[in-house]
């Protein structure tokens, strides 16, 4: 009996061949990580120090903590921001179909435009819109 | 290598058998990768970059790969002056580089302060806080300069043994690996050089103008 005559009778099952080359695949990346880790355990020279395994690695020296807390009055101004850029998008096509527009709808236009502003005097009361 | 294997070697070699050692294997791989730090101070990082383009070209020897971390970098082209203010990051950057690694002075400057000598917050050499394997003088040296003092290392490293008394820095225990980083003081950097790397340099012509 040939060896093809061995694999069909032995390996016929329709994914062997898939799982063959994904072994394969699997050890043609794995093979050289593992050859460089074991040439670095046993050859590569180990002088290890305290600027060698620093974090920073640009020559300056780092100082100061990384959790520092950031003032959030940006963060408002930019919601603000975002309010009124979306209503300028209502106010554009509220300015073109004014003189077609009826008493009811411009009223709930306006009602719309005065929750803004009341929101933006709100705003302005909490202090948001000066700069510390 | 005896000189009796030498001669065996080269008989061998004439009958058409190559024969080497593990030491020449390993540092013929060495020699023919060095990756350079992404490092310039000034006018001589222009000839650098010069040296790294089509016309000089210097991946013929294996070191184009400029690397921008010093962790994967072997070699720190010290290219233009070295200020008071930036020799700390230099030997900074120097300490964090894996080891081996090589040090090219690059200049006027930055082997010994160059024109700008006299200057109050000018180093007068890198050699002060870092071993320098290769000067190159010049101002600014020409690629082809450049190539030679790479060319030089690469002998020198070739030529280095990774056994016995005579087995570099990196190979030795006792060495460091991190040089003390000068802080600034009243009157310029403290201290004004590193006894244990510039004391060593015997036979630096610099030493006699310090």
């Amino acid at each position: 009996m040939g060896w093809t005559d061995w694999m069909s009778t032995n390996l016929e099952h329709p994914w062997l061949t898939v799982v063959a080359l994904l072994i394969g695949a699997v050890a043609f990346g794995f093979t050289p990580l593992a050859l460089a880790w074991l040439w670095a355990k046993f050859f590569s020279p180990k002088k290890p120090g305290v600027q060698k395994n620093a974090t920073y690695e640009c020559g300056l020296e780092s100082h100061g903590d990384a959790w520092i807390q950031f003032g959030a009055s940006y963060y408002l101004y930019a919601i603000i921001f975002l309010v009124f850029d979306v209503e300028a998008v209502f106010l554009l096509p509220f300015a073109v179909a004014f003189t077609g527009l009826s008493a009811g709808a411009c009223v709930a236009m306006l009602v719309f435009l005065l929750l803004l502003v009341e929101g933006l005097v709100w705003a302005c009361q909490k202090g948001v819109l000066t700069w510390a | 290598m005896a000189d009796g294997l030498k001669e065996l070697k080269i008989e061998l070699s004439k009958n058409g058998i190559f024969t080497t050692t593990l030491e020449e294997l390993y540092n013929w791989g060495r020699k023919n990768s060095v990756w350079p730090l992404t490092f310039g101070l000034a006018c001589c990082a222009i000839e650098m970059i010069a040296t790294t383009m089509a016309r000089y070209d210097l991946a013929r020897f294996g070191a184009e790969v400029f690397r921008p971390s010093p962790r994967q970098a072997d070699l720190i082209i010290v290219s233009g002056t070295v200020t008071k203010k930036m020799a700390p990051q230099v030997v900074r950057l120097y300490n964090q580089m894996p080891e081996p690694k090589y040090v090219i002075a690059m200049g006027a400057c930055a082997i010994s302060g160059g024109p700008f000598r006299d200057g109050y917050n000018v180093l007068k050499g890198i050699d002060r806080y870092i071993p320098v394997d290769v000067h190159i003088p010049g101002c600014p040296p020409r690629p082809e300069a450049l190539i030679h003092a790479f060319m030089t290392l690469q002998k020198k490293i070739d030529e280095q043994a990774l056994t016995g008394p005579d087995r570099p820095r990196h190979l030795q225990a006792g060495q460091p690996s991190e040089y003390p980083v000068p802080a600034f003081g009243e009157h310029g950097l403290e201290p004004a050089d590193n006894r244990d790397v510039f004391a060593a340099a015997e036979g630096n012509p610099l030493k006699v103008l310090q």
